[in-house]
């Protein structure tokens, strides 16, 4: 009953305020015909304010030479190259890796079988051989090597981290607090500081990853750890346990599969920036697509794409494999087994040291060339046939409603923007939104890079619209029926594990280098994590609700327009801002493709020392970007829980 | 109204514990609570109202005897939970004292208060706390690990207490794969291990269904008249309570209400929540004839059969009501009083 009283006041709301928004927008757009081309802030491709050139100039002063740094670079600099050396590299006077291809297939299947079980052995093998076959053995050890490191430096701090976040109320507020904020941040906004202090290279494309890849190990860390019951906590200290003993007998055996489901996270998340840290220098498949990106070679895209796809989905079962294992210890015979199994990856890595075959992935069979032809074919197919149609879908778009809207953003004077976004933002939000979009517009245009930002909000606002369309309409079906949810989830799970590079390459394919494409690929990467919270939200609403709007004769639309969507509310909120910061650092991505703006600036910063500066800023809009948007979204939900709450109790 | 100014018992110096003026509460500067009369007074609505604090165990004074089962009981709330980890100091009481074989625990540093829950206390949890990595017998040898013991002797030891508590045979089976009382069999040999003299049991089987709950506490029973420890005992169940307490200790919102013997509580209620409480038991199982003697009227013979005090009432029904003269009661030689058939009746037919 309370939830429909609910509902009942959001209907008597809605209206006013959207009548609000509808005519400040028609106001903003008479404006922008009257007010058209005046301080647009307009800032051409090599062009640099005195800030950028400030910003290059300094480079130096903060990361070079300064000891604590350095020491920090070189100290992870040697634990990536002592790695490559051993799987990837050269090294050791010997024209080959310490370990070569059999002996690292047979210690990774090794692993894998002693930490999960033979399937995902088997799976760690045959997906390994198949990198190897596709030519790019090298630049999958060399992945491998940077997502090794940075995971277990990530470990290394995130652990500890998170046990004292499970064990102290105030860190874990403090850490909640620092984890949220850095969740906001797109993947991209990482790399161009961290160059400040690091360089450009594998140092800090390992540490950009190490931190984009913490958080979810500390956060699942903290909460496995007070998860734990707390009688089994007691009845350790009952018993005279000390500190150590309660956290090392009790806490953490308790705690582990879901440390390791944090594990696996931070694994994902390492994959996927160690391949975006390409555009730092870092060695690897990342490099390979993003030379490829740049050149328009299709085919060879695809090729270092799938291999990344093989490794997440390798590193991805076996992980999880590992965190599924049941508490028993291991028999006799899996003991027995297991050393007969470490004799043999002795041999073979043995081997791999003394043979040639067995060091260097034998060229004879190379599927990859194969693969990439096919897929450069395939495109080329795609694009004579359908070229006409996905071409005319895009021209569509971009003339209709993508053009329209970044001409308004863009053409319309700085100020006139800024007051829109404020007052939408109160509108929706109240002062929780309109104040941090004001000072983020602010500084935003103190960047100097107003008007590419204003391309990439274009981009995004577009994006997520689309993405909140579909996510709703997917969400809702799922959420509504549960055969749907149990074949729809784990094409969507296996969607977010992919880093987010490959998702440019089909739509490249079918799209060519435009703007078009990079929100494309932003809508793809963005539907599954808006999805998700949508049924979830959905099957949230109480059973008894949905069957008391049944029992009146609701029709199917009435119980999702009228109970379960209003129900949903604050779920549905999230996922729009959870859609909006995923498509967000997509669209910046996607600057690769011939989306030019925000993210351009970035690349073109790390590419040319002279842009350096003025990529940094673009980086620091991109946050600005994210926060304003993050914030306003986030007030508007609070909005609506509050709103909820006052419904609710009644 | 402290419960031992009514029921005077055994003198401080034979109890093995000994609880006095005994204070928990929770909230924003709680030390200020027990110390302010005027705010010590206050009910628990008027003390949340005015300070933001809860007492859990206000001013609580009793005495356990070496052996006795002490049984704490209350509703849910009444703070008999947070009294029991306050014994050992798993809570940390505000104020009060709290005496061990005359040594004062709550001046004891960490390290020996950890030296005393390995050796000297052993607590029995309500979902059992077990730990589910471990099998059963490493979950009953915890307390020996943690103490240093060797793997043999520890061994040993766990197998020992297994056999105690009936859990032969599963000792290489993990926590999920026994029935709940199977699991809180290990929670009761985890408790022996390590040979406590008190072991505290903080409703230990209101987790369990009633038939198993049955067994379980005969098991306690049993387990009492084998190994004689001193117990603590938590409920909220009144037959529990009788059946196991040597004394009962009954809590409302953190106060003692009355304590003292089972059929003390039935047969003479503190006060109207008391006899609420005691309301629905079978008097007569629990009421000796203690509790019904009267006066012989000048009238009646005294030739009757003889009973002793402590025969329970449903114990003497027959005999009494086939007896054509009252029946004498008897202790020690001397003549406390008589009953009849109308005394014997208003307690079966329980017109209370």
């Amino acid at each position: 009953m309370a939830s429909i009283t609910g509902s009942v006041e959001i209907e008597v709301r809605r209206p006013r305020r959207s009548v609000v928004v509808g005519v400040l927008l028609v106001a903003w757009v008479a404006l922008y015909f009257v007010l058209r081309g005046i301080d647009t802030l307009v800032l051409g491709g090599q062009e640099t304010t005195a800030l950028h050139r400030w910003l290059t100039e300094h480079r130096d002063d903060v990361g070079q030479g300064n000891v604590f740094f350095d020491a920090i670079r070189i100290a992870v600099d040697h634990f990536v190259v002592l790695l490559q050396d051993l799987i990837s590299q050269p090294s050791f006077d010997r024209p080959v890796p310490a370990i070569g291809w059999l002996g690292v297939i047979a210690i990774s299947a090794y692993c894998a079988w002693a930490f999960g079980n033979w399937k995902v052995a088997v799976l760690t093998a045959a997906g390994l051989g198949f990198v190897g076959l596709q030519g790019l053995w090298q630049e999958s050890m060399d992945t491998l090597s940077l997502t090794i490191a940075a995971v277990l430096l990530s470990l290394l701090v995130a652990i500890p981290l998170g046990i004292w976040a499970g064990l102290s109320d105030r860190a874990f507020k403090v850490a909640t607090l620092v984890l949220d904020l850095m969740q906001t941040l797109p993947t991209f906004v990482y790399l161009a500081p961290l160059t400040l202090f690091f360089a450009i290279g594998p140092a800090a494309a390992t540490i950009a990853t190490l931190i984009y890849a913490a958080p979810p190990a500390v956060r699942l860390t903290a909460h496995a750890i007070r998860s734990v019951p707390p009688e089994s906590v007691e009845a350790a200290r009952s018993l005279g346990s000390t500190r150590g003993q309660t956290l090392t007998k009790v806490l953490l055996p308790m705690s582990r599969s879901t440390v390791v489901v944090g594990i696996n996270q931070t694994i994902m998340a390492a994959l996927s920036m160690v391949t975006v840290a390409a555009l730092i220098d870092a060695p690897g498949l990342g490099q390979t697509v993003l030379k490829a990106l740049q050149t328009l070679d299709v085919g060879v895209a695809f090729n270092a794409g799938l291999a990344i796809v093989v490794i997440a989905i390798v590193l991805d079962r076996v992980t999880t494999a590992a965190g599924d294992r049941p508490w028993r210890t291991a028999n006799r015979r899996r003991r027995l087994l297991l050393a007969a199994g470490a004799v043999a990856v002795l041999v073979a890595v043995w081997f791999s040291r003394t043979y040639v075959w067995a060091a260097e992935f034998p060229s004879t069979v190379n599927v990859g060339s194969r693969i990439a032809v096919i897929a450069s074919d395939v495109t080329d197919w795609v694009q004579n046939v359908f070229g006409g149609f996905t071409y005319g879908v895009r021209d569509a778009v971009t003339n209709g409603l993508l053009n329209p809207l970044e001409g308004l953003l863009t053409g319309s004077p700085w100020w006139l923007v800024t007051v829109v976004v404020v007052a939408l933002a109160f509108v929706l939000g109240g002062w929780r939104g309109a104040v941090p979009a004001a000072v983020c517009l602010g500084l935003l245009v103190a960047t100097g890079v107003w008007q590419d930002s204003m391309v990439t909000l274009a981009s995004t606002l577009l994006a997520t619209v689309v993405v909140v369309a579909v996510g709703l309409a997917l969400g809702v079906w799922a959420g509504r029926n549960r055969r749907v949810d149990t074949w729809i989830r784990p094409v969507l799970d296996a969607g977010q594990t992919m880093p987010p590079f490959v998702y440019l390459v089909p739509f490249l394919a079918l799209f060519g280098t435009s703007r078009f494409t990079a929100i494309a690929a932003a809508v793809v990467f963005a539907v599954p994590v808006t999805t998700k919270i949508v049924a979830d939200g959905i099957r949230a609403v109480p059973v008894a609700t949905v069957e008391a709007a049944n029992s009146v004769g609701s029709s199917s639309w009435q119980v999702i327009s009228k109970v379960q969507l209003p129900v949903a509310r604050r779920a549905i909120t999230l996922a729009v801002n959870q859609g909006l910061i995923y498509v967000l650092s997509m669209v910046v991505v996607g600057g690769l493709v011939g989306a030019g703006a925000l993210g351009y600036d970035v690349a073109a910063g790390f590419a040319q020392s002279e842009l350096y500066g003025k990529g940094l800023a673009a980086g620091l809009a991109i946050v600005l970007l994210g926060v304003m948007l993050d914030r306003i979204t986030q007030a508007a939900a609070r909005r609506t829980e509050n709103f909820t709450t006052r419904g609710d109790k009644r | 109204m402290t419960a031992q100014l009514e029921y005077p018992d055994i003198q401080a110096s034979d109890a093995l514990l000994s609880v006095q003026d005994l204070w928990k509460v929770f909230g924003p500067k709680a030390q200020r609570v027990p110390r302010r009369p005027d705010l010590a007074a206050l009910d628990r609505t008027a003390l949340y109202a005015k300070t933001g604090c809860t007492a859990a165990v206000r001013d609580l004074s009793f005495d356990v005897a070496p052996g006795e089962v002490f049984v704490v009981m209350g509703l849910s709330g009444s703070g008999k939970s947070t009294l029991v980890r306050c014994l050992t100091r798993l809570i940390e009481p505000t104020a009060g004292r709290l005496v061990f074989e005359g040594e004062d625990l709550r001046a004891a540093d960490e390290k020996r208060l950890r030296a005393l829950r390995r050796s000297k206390f052993s607590m029995v949890f309500q979902h059992f706390g077990l730990l589910p990595h471990r099998k059963v017998i490493d979950n009953v040898s915890y307390g020996l690990e943690i103490r240093g013991e060797s793997k043999p002797d520890r061994r040993r030891r766990a197998q020992e207490v297994i056999d105690l508590v009936g859990l032969a045979g599963n000792e290489h089976l993990y926590p999920e794969q026994l029935s709940g009382g199977m699991q809180q069999r290990v929670g009761l040999a985890r408790a022996l291990a390590n040979d406590p003299d008190v072991l505290l049991f903080d409703e230990p089987f209101s987790a369990l269904d009633p038939l198993i709950r049955r067994e379980m506490q005969t098991e306690v029973v049993r387990l009492h008249r084998e190994v004689g420890k001193t117990m603590v005992f938590i409920t909220h169940d009144l037959s529990e309570a009788l059946k196991l307490g040597d004394r009962i200790l009954l809590m409302r919102d953190g106060a003692a209400v009355q304590l003292g013997t089972g059929d003390e509580l039935v047969g003479a209620p503190a006060d109207d929540y008391v006899r609420q409480f005691v309301r629905d038991v079978p008097r007569a199982d629990v009421l000796t004839l203690r509790w019904i003697v009267r006066e012989p009227r000048p009238d009646e013979s005294l030739d009757g059969p003889e009973l002793g005090p402590d025969v329970l009432v449903r114990e003497a029904t027959r005999l009494v009501l086939e007896s054509d003269r009252p029946v004498k009661v008897v202790d020690g030689g001397t003549l406390l009083g008589v009953i009849g058939d109308e005394e014997i009746l208003a307690v079966v037919a329980d017109t209370n």
